[in-house]
């Protein structure tokens, strides 16, 4: 199988490149505000209370330094390299695209937010902070990510549930003295023990007009099939039209159920052979796929998962409010009601915020 | 003699209350208004002031990102969405807002007729981050 990943993963990575540059769970944004294409991967698991996050960071090559702000449910253990492999087998299982975001950054100093963790990681600087919405913001601003309009509401959103934020940053000097070329990954893999899982998706959106279409792919893989909030609408309905279908300002459909299965034991041995993936399981999981084709204007919510079996995943941890279910989840729930228990979850997600440079020129009043 | 006293010293009082009531009515005329900035939007957003009135204008900025105020038609606007300025301050009406911090600009609203206010940082004014101010 080895052998068959090291054949395939290189023809993976070629699409990837061709489809454009890509970042992670966050919203990239240049010097003079242009927003860029870029591409990143994300894989979030959570398996016996544990949370793991496999992110790539793909090298922009614009030269300067490029980060990502990534909203993370817990202060994790450790921030460690992640497998070669993980990403792309997870991509080939479901010939799904996966895509992010990040931020341009700069040097100065802190203030404000708490430094938890910070690590290097090949040519990526890695910091998780622990604060609110405006001291990460200060933090970030500081720290030179330009964070468009929307960032202050957004990063509110996240700190009122989960006050801990991975920032990452690029180093073009060190991605240089290293040979890393533009375009190329380089995981992360994030450990969070949690009790309350949940995938960001909202941060999909960021920078994003509200018309612009949002892209991602989010994997789950659980021990049985897992209960979501928001509910996504089955593949193939009417309102379900292919990822990229449909004029940019058409009405899309949100969250779609694309995979629902038990998780091949190929995959799952694959997933297994990649550096840091003993810890899940080799047998009886179930695979979950679901894709986010989403205009960035309606993209209000994050994926909750219920992994407890008891079928109750938190309007809280999916960012409704916590009186009730926002009319997006009451419209989802009627939609495709999802009741069936989960023991673990693997979530992978791959983003792909297609925000277009046009709709985001540097401007200087 | 003592006539032309009289009409001198009435003159005098006539050209003193005119002076007397020049900065009163200025006064009359000036007014405080407090702009709140908070994800990206004004509060208020839409204001209504009558002509020859000097505003002053306080601006706090609550977010952690920089925002800015420029202040004058369609126009000014256009020129400000392409403009290259980094900073202003230097103009009536027109003023940037680093992160958490209070600016004040003033202006004269002169003529009747319709102005906006906006930010032109990358991205601010087509995310919706500008008002109206209604002279009338």
């Amino acid at each position: 199988m080895r052998r068959r990943i090291v054949l395939l993963v290189p023809t993976t990575l070629a699409l990837l490149l061709i489809a454009g540059p890509a970042w992670a769970c966050g919203g990239l944004v240049n010097a003079n505000g242009s927003v860029t294409l870029v591409r990143t991967t994300t894989l979030a698991a959570y398996h016996l209370g544990v949370e793991h996050y496999v992110t790539s960071f793909e090298f922009a090559g614009v030269g300067g330094e490029f980060g990502s702000i990534v909203p993370l449910p817990g202060v994790p253990s450790k921030v460690v390299r992640a497998g070669d492999w993980t990403l792309q087998r997870l991509v080939l299982e479901t010939q799904a695209q996966l895509r992010a975001l990040a931020f341009e950054a700069a040097i100065p100093s802190a203030a404000g937010a708490q430094v938890i963790l910070e690590t290097e990681i090949d040519a990526l600087d890695v910091t998780v902070l622990k604060g609110g919405g405006t001291a990460v913001g200060n933090w970030a601003r500081e720290h030179g990510f330009l964070l468009p309009p929307d960032a202050p509401e957004v990063l509110d959103f996240y700190a009122d549930r989960s006050p801990i934020f991975m920032a990452v940053r690029f180093n073009g000097d060190r991605a240089e003295e290293q040979g890393i070329a533009q375009g190329e990954g380089t995981p992360v893999h994030v450990v969070i023990p949690t009790t309350n899982p949940w995938v960001p998706l909202r941060i999909l959106g960021l920078g994003a007009p509200a018309a612009a279409p949002v892209e991602a792919d989010v994997y789950l893989l659980t021990d049985r099939q897992p209960a979501l909030l928001p509910a996504p609408v089955p593949a193939g309905g009417s309102i379900s039209p292919r990822a990229g279908a449909g004029p940019e300002g058409a009405k899309r459909p949100g969250l779609v159920l694309e995979r629902s299965e038990p998780a091949s034991s190929s995959l799952l041995a694959d997933l297994r052979s990649d550096k840091g993936m003993k810890w899940l399981p080799a047998s009886g999981m179930w695979l979950t796929y679901l894709r986010v084709d989403a205009n960035a204007g309606d993209l209000k919510y994050d994926l909750a998962v219920d992994a407890s079996g008891a079928d109750q995943p938190s309007p809280v941890a999916a960012g409704l409010s916590a009186e009730g279910r926002s009319p997006v989840a009451e419209a989802a729930a009627r939609i495709w009601p999802a009741a069936l228990a989960a023991l673990a979850l693997v979530a992978g997600i791959a983003t792909g915020a297609w925000l277009g440079r046009n709709r985001l020129r540097p401007r200087l009043g | 003699m003592r006539g032309g006293s009289a009409r001198l010293a009435l003159a005098m009082l006539v050209v003193a209350g005119l002076a007397a009531c020049r900065p009163a009515q200025a006064e009359d005329r000036m007014r405080t208004v407090e702009v709140t900035i908070h994800y990206s939007r004004f509060d208020p957003s839409a204001l209504s002031f009558e002509p020859g009135t000097t505003v002053r204008f306080e601006i706090r900025n609550t977010d952690p990102i920089d925002h800015e105020f420029i202040l004058g038609d369609e126009d000014v606007q256009a020129v400000h969405e392409r403009g290259t300025e980094a900073h202003h301050g230097a103009r009536p009406g027109e003023i940037s807002i680093p992160a958490g911090t209070t600016r004040v600009t003033t202006f004269t609203f002169t003529e009747r007729g319709a102005l906006i206010f906006g930010c032109h940082l990358p991205g601010h004014y087509a995310f919706g981050m500008r008002g109206t101010v209604t002279v009338a």
